[in-house]
């Protein structure tokens, strides 16, 4: 089976900063990680390898040091890295995401079955893996806590839903997304790094995928960020005291004022 | 301070760090209060390569040598001196075989070892014989085409975990030291069982049994090495060995100057973080001066037995005898620096304590160490 996982660059949520002047997200001195939810997407992959062969491949757009998480992939046990990146695709939206990724995955060939992570923590969005499932007109089925069975043409699946779970067969090829119940990440191993270090990242342009220049970076995004800022600071707390009737009458009057 | 590692090295300590801080950190407590055997954690270290470092790359492992292992124990010490010893014991137990046994039989046992798909355990100490290995009781005899074992080996770490141990036995009283041999008996053997697990002060993750023999028959190919042969397989796996348990009393040494130093700068006391106080700071000082210099030595012993020099028995034990009394010492000093705190068993401190004291007992007590030093000095300056 060829899988395809994709993961994001981002910065360590445990040490996110605002810039006070920007109100955007203070990148420097910040680490940055491979995205939590898409380590869970590496290891579902590798195991699906381990169980029934083929290859996986990790993709990701973004700047040259997300070679990084790349190689972090290769080490826990995927085997070969392709990085997107050309300053083309700077300011882009999920959209423009999903459309540079999914020319990305066309020029690469075939495959069975694309992993995401649910969303990442720095956009929170949970876009770019469905929107790429309808750039590439596939199947898609998101929030996937199990894999039963992975089949010669279908694969079943347990969704997570807010209420227990839905058991899903959908036919190869498509796209899902896993939340972090689906499995442990593994540590790296040793022969895992090694081979990481040494290992060619293939680094695509957005000429080298055949992008429409009109549909990539920010001028390809629907989406603009016209403002960042921290949410304003609720009124004060008000604690009722008294009886539970007496708390009842003064919480019903405080709501009067607004009806 | 930097100790220039190879890119190799550093990749060693980062595998054995996140190990550490993501896995046994946050279970150690749990573990020790349980005396619970920590197989998951030890079955992703397989899975990260960890248990094949010592072990040649032909037989699947990474091919390091003493070294390595100490920076990946160094790291595992830190988290949890239990966890670390069923994993460090796991690559005594493969010592002899890597020392002494055949192609075949390293063929046979050293791969799935260095998987992690195996623990090894090894059995030298008996109620009569610990220090004073000349007092094994345990015979084996040869009968046919098979070895007969009878005896009882006490304390062994992995006992009842293990599916491979290497156990000395005595082949041929008469001839003293050189009647002793090693075999490789295999769980499930018949005649071979092990006791409950014994209740122990501290590294409680680990488990420790007696082996027992009665009329356990193995396979005469499972002799490791010659017949009369034990005893020098016995010595050369230990001087391999001990920087090992050097290497966990850094780890110990490490964790407490970290949790004592920042309990420092926390707690108040006369208006003051008490790191302030010139009574604590010298107490800290001391703790990462000792650390320091053992590490010190225990590295360049390590480095040193890489070298396979024909006096590794001497730097051997100083490294073991050097860092692990300063494991205890540290260790004593941090649940002092915590006070009341650092005696609960909500700080982790009040373990690493417990947990240091076996370094001064086990893989040959420090007096031992100390009589091994004194004896190549002895030799040493006969020589000169």
């Amino acid at each position: 089976m060829n899988i395809v996982v994709c993961i994001k660059q981002v910065p360590d949520a445990r040490d996110v900063r605002l810039d006070p002047e920007t109100n955007t997200l203070a990148r420097e001195g910040v680490q940055s990680i491979m995205n939590p939810y898409d380590q869970h997407a590496v290891e579902e992959a590798v195991r699906l390898k381990e169980q029934l062969g083929g290859e996986v491949t990790v993709l990701s757009m973004g700047p040259p040091q997300a070679q990084d998480v790349l190689r972090q992939a290769i080490s826990c046990g995927a085997d070969r890295g392709v990085l997107v990146s050309d300053r083309a695709f700077a300011g882009a939206d999920t959209w423009a995401t999903s459309y540079t990724l999914a020319k990305a995955l066309k020029k690469l060939g075939s495959f069975d079955l694309i992993i995401c992570g649910k969303q990442a923590i720095d956009g929170d969005t949970a876009q770019v893996g469905p929107g790429l499932a309808i750039q590439l007109e596939i199947p898609f089925v998101t929030c996937i806590q199990k894999i039963r069975e992975a089949g010669e043409t279908e694969i079943i699946m347990e969704r997570m839903m807010d209420d227990g779970y839905d058991v899903i067969a959908v036919e190869y090829p498509l796209l899902l997304t896993v939340v972090k119940d689906i499995n442990e990440p593994r540590v790296p191993s040793l022969k895992g790094k090694m081979k990481a270090k040494k290992a060619e990242i293939v680094v695509l342009s957005a000429e080298d995928v055949g992008a429409d220049p009109a549909k990539i970076g920010l001028a390809g995004s629907p989406t603009q960020v016209v403002d960042v800022f921290p949410p304003p600071l609720r009124g004060e707390p008000a604690l009722l005291t008294g009886s539970v009737d007496e708390q009842v009458e003064q919480l019903v009057k405080k709501i009067a004022v607004y009806l | 301070m930097d100790y220039f590692l190879t890119e190799e090295q550093s990749m060693i300590v980062e595998i054995a760090r996140q190990i550490t801080d993501e896995q046994i950190i946050p279970n150690r407590a749990e573990l020790d209060e349980k005396d619970e055997f920590p197989r998951k954690i030890l079955e992703n270290m397989g899975q990260a390569d960890l248990f094949g470092v010592p072990i040649p790359e032909e037989y699947g492992g990474f091919g390091g040598g003493c070294f390595d292992i100490v920076l990946a124990l160094e790291q595992l010490g830190r988290g949890c001196v239990g966890v670390a010893t069923a994993f460090a014991a796991s690559a005594l137990g493969i010592y002899p075989i890597m020392i002494s046994g055949s192609e075949e039989m390293k063929q046979r046992y050293l791969p799935d070892v260095a998987a992690g798909q195996k623990f090894a355990a090894f059995g030298l100490t008996e109620a009569n014989a610990g220090s004073d290995a000349s007092g094994i009781q345990t015979t084996a005899e040869l009968d046919g085409d098979e070895w007969v074992l009878n005896g009882t080996k006490q304390w062994i770490t992995n006992g009842g975990e293990a599916q491979i141990y290497t156990i000395v036995a005595i082949t041929d009283r008469s001839r003293g030291a050189r009647g002793a041999s090693m075999f490789v008996v295999e769980e499930g053997d018949p005649g071979f069982t092990c006791g409950p697990k014994e209740k122990k002060m501290g590294i409680r993750a680990s488990s420790t049994t007696e082996l027992i023999f009665k009329d356990c028959r193995i396979p005469a190919d499972r002799l490791i090495g010659r017949k009369g042969t034990g005893f020098i397989t016995v010595m050369k796996t230990l001087d391999s060995s001990r920087p090992g348990i050097a290497a966990l009393g850094l780890g110990i040494g490490q964790a407490c100057v970290d949790e004592a130093t920042t309990y420092a700068k926390q707690r108040i006391q006369f208006d003051k973080p008490i790191i302030s106080f010139q009574a604590i700071q010298h107490i800290l000082a001391d703790m990462a001066i000792q650390l320091e210099a053992s590490r010190a030595l225990v590295y360049s012993a390590a480095k040193h037995i890489d070298a396979h020099p024909k006096d590794m028995s001497k730097v051997s034990s100083m490294c073991k005898v050097m860092a692990t009394d300063m494991a205890m010492k540290v260790s004593t000093d941090a649940v002092q620096v915590m006070g009341g705190y650092g005696y609960m068993r909500e700080y982790p401190v009040e373990k690493m304590m417990r947990d240091a004291k076996i370094l001064q007992i086990y893989e040959g007590t420090n007096q031992v160490q100390r009589n091994v030093i004194g004896q190549e000095l002895n030799k040493e300056y006969s020589r000169k």
